[in-house]
């Protein structure tokens, strides 16, 4: 059973860009595909990264060990759909102007807040490997910490974007709240347990 | 062969209309058999049909709309078709009526695009009044089928950008605001007209979000000159048929030349002021959205580049990424309304 599970975890990760491809090809995006694609990627990397936060906790609660192997192919996919969001922006808005591209990553906070999170998540992903984990040593689970900086700034970004109802940001900005908050809480408890 | 996209169209939404057509249709035919040609003339929807033919553009017939009351059939007989040449006409392509009418900013359905088409279902535009207010000599609240009776109504293509950076080619049907303004009579204290969309939480899904950040009822303003600019249109179709609800029925604001959130829909109130007006927008994030909101390249926008736009509707693999004109390509008839003003600061 436990074999088949990470398979299955990865091509169920891969559904949603799937049928975004479907319906690229079908030419089934609605009027502004590009608009469309930057929604659709933009929402299904913060969901990866949320799903990849709350795996520790769901460890906690279970007992059961399986979620947290996931993690790293997780993170990975929050990765990827990052890709796609940044690439689609690049090509399908901009047209791919280098001139425009460069101006709206200086000039526009909530692009550059988004940029910066994609690059946490870059390197994130490039020191993702085992050879890598074992090189950095402690500092590896310093740098990767960063990734609730990434999603708060992912989340701010959103935020940042939405125009006249800001629910989903919401939503989206409690999940991480909670997540981070549980973490800093077990943190401090174990110290205490330690110390105390 | 009509409906290129099926997926797109929700089944709700189609199928009533047909059904009612095919009943009108049904009715009718019965109706030319017992009263011959001369009584068909005076059914509105043969009339319109007739008609219809010489507009510019239609509506695909299987996703006509039904008019909101007999009286709108009757209006939409006689209707003068677009000319040949700008600026109530442009070449451009048309942006499909499907495109028009799924794609839609009108957050008192909900925020995304698709809400206002699917979440409108409920929003009822007749009987429709508007009350008339300010510095007018003839103040009140009239029935929209009275403000339209002395109205001609013609077909317009124009160009629409909003302030998203996307555009669309939509042939409206309406008449120039300055016929509806004559009407009423400003004195000579209106120098603003101020505008106000209607607020029914019970069939607008948006106002009943808790966690919406617009202050209801959506508001819009012109200065008297720009009002009366003969360029500035009151919808009351598109394609040749009824306003949809996601589009502003029954009657919205067209201003080609300024950014499409200042083209009001589903208007109910006109006031005539002697002070600008708050606007909506300008009170929400006044950096971003000015009074004015001239289409303009030059003047910098926090969130969209606004020297390029994407006409809809793009395909990933055929972008139409274009040059933004300054006031949207209808500068040789609105520009001298602002020669003696700073268009970066009143932007």
């Amino acid at each position: 059973m436990r074999k088949f599970l990470k398979p299955a975890v990865f091509l169920l990760a891969l559904v949603p860009f799937a049928l975004l491809l479907i319906r690229a090809l079908q030419n089934n995006l609605g009027p502004d595909p590009a608009q469309e694609l930057s929604i659709e990627t933009g929402e299904w990397t913060l969901r990866f990264l949320l799903i990849t936060l709350a795996l520790t906790p769901l460890r906690d609660f279970t007992g059961r060990s399986e979620f947290v192997r996931q993690r790293r192919m997780l993170g990975l996919f929050a990765l990827f759909y990052a890709t796609v969001h940044l690439l689609g922006w690049m090509t399908f808005i901009l047209g791919f102007r280098w001139f425009a591209i460069v101006e709206e990553l200086i000039e526009r906070p909530y692009i550059t807040v988004g940029f910066t999170s994609y690059l946490i998540l870059f390197a994130l992903g490039i020191t993702s490997p085992k050879a890598m984990v074992r090189k950095l040593g402690k500092n590896w689970k310093r740098l990767h910490r960063l990734v609730y900086l990434a999603s708060v700034l992912g989340v701010v970004h959103l935020l940042w974007i939405l125009r006249t109802d800001i629910g989903e940001a919401v939503l989206y900005g409690s999940i991480v709240f909670v997540l981070l908050g549980y973490r800093i809480a077990r943190k401090l408890n174990t110290k205490k347990s330690v110390f105390g | 062969m009509l409906i290129k996209k099926p997926s797109d169209i929700k089944p709700s939404e189609i199928t009533p209309e047909s059904v009612y057509k095919n009943r009108r249709e049904f009715m009718l035919d019965g109706s030319k058999l017992l009263l011959g040609a001369a009584a068909t003339s005076a059914l509105p929807s043969v009339a319109n049909a007739q008609n219809g033919d010489s507009l510019k553009a239609r509506a695909p017939a299987a996703m006509r709309r039904s008019p909101p009351a007999a009286w709108w059939a009757n209006k939409f007989q006689d209707i003068k078709p677009a000319p040949d040449s700008e600026p109530f006409f442009t070449g451009e392509s048309l942006t499909p009526y499907e495109d028009v009418t799924i794609y839609n900013n009108f957050y008192e359905f909900g925020m995304d695009k698709s809400d206002p088409a699917t979440r409108s279902g409920e929003f009822k535009t007749d009987p429709w009044s508007v009350e008339i207010t300010g510095e007018v000599s003839k103040p009140g609240t009239y029935h929209l089928e009275d403000i339209l009776k002395p109205v001609d109504l013609e077909e317009r293509i124009y160009r629409l950008r909003c302030v998203e950076a996307w555009s669309m080619v939509i042939p409206w049907i309406g008449f120039p605001l300055a016929d509806l303004i004559r009407q009423f009579e400003p004195t000579s204290k209106a120098k603003f007209v101020e505008f106000e969309t209607i607020i029914d939480a019970d069939t607008m899904p948006g106002i009943r979000s808790r966690t919406a950040i617009v202050s209801w009822p959506y508001r819009e303003g012109l200065r008297m000159d720009e009002a009366m600019n003969p360029l500035t249109f009151m919808a009351v179709g598109l394609y040749g048929s009824y306003l949809p609800s996601q589009n502003g029925a029954p009657m919205r604001l067209v201003v080609p030349w300024k950014y499409g959130f200042k083209s009001i829909k589903s208007i109910v109130k006109i006031n005539f002021r002697e002070t600008q007006p708050n606007t909506t927008w300008n009170d929400l994030q006044a950096n971003e959205y000015g009074f004015y909101a001239n289409v303009n390249p030059a003047v910098h926008h926090p969130r969209w580049r606004q020297d390029m736009e994407r006409r809809l509707p793009q395909t990933l693999f055929s972008r139409r990424v274009i040059e933004t004109r300054l006031f949207n390509g209808y500068g040789e008839h609105v520009a001298h309304m602002y020669d003696d003003m700073d268009l970066a600061q009143y932007y």
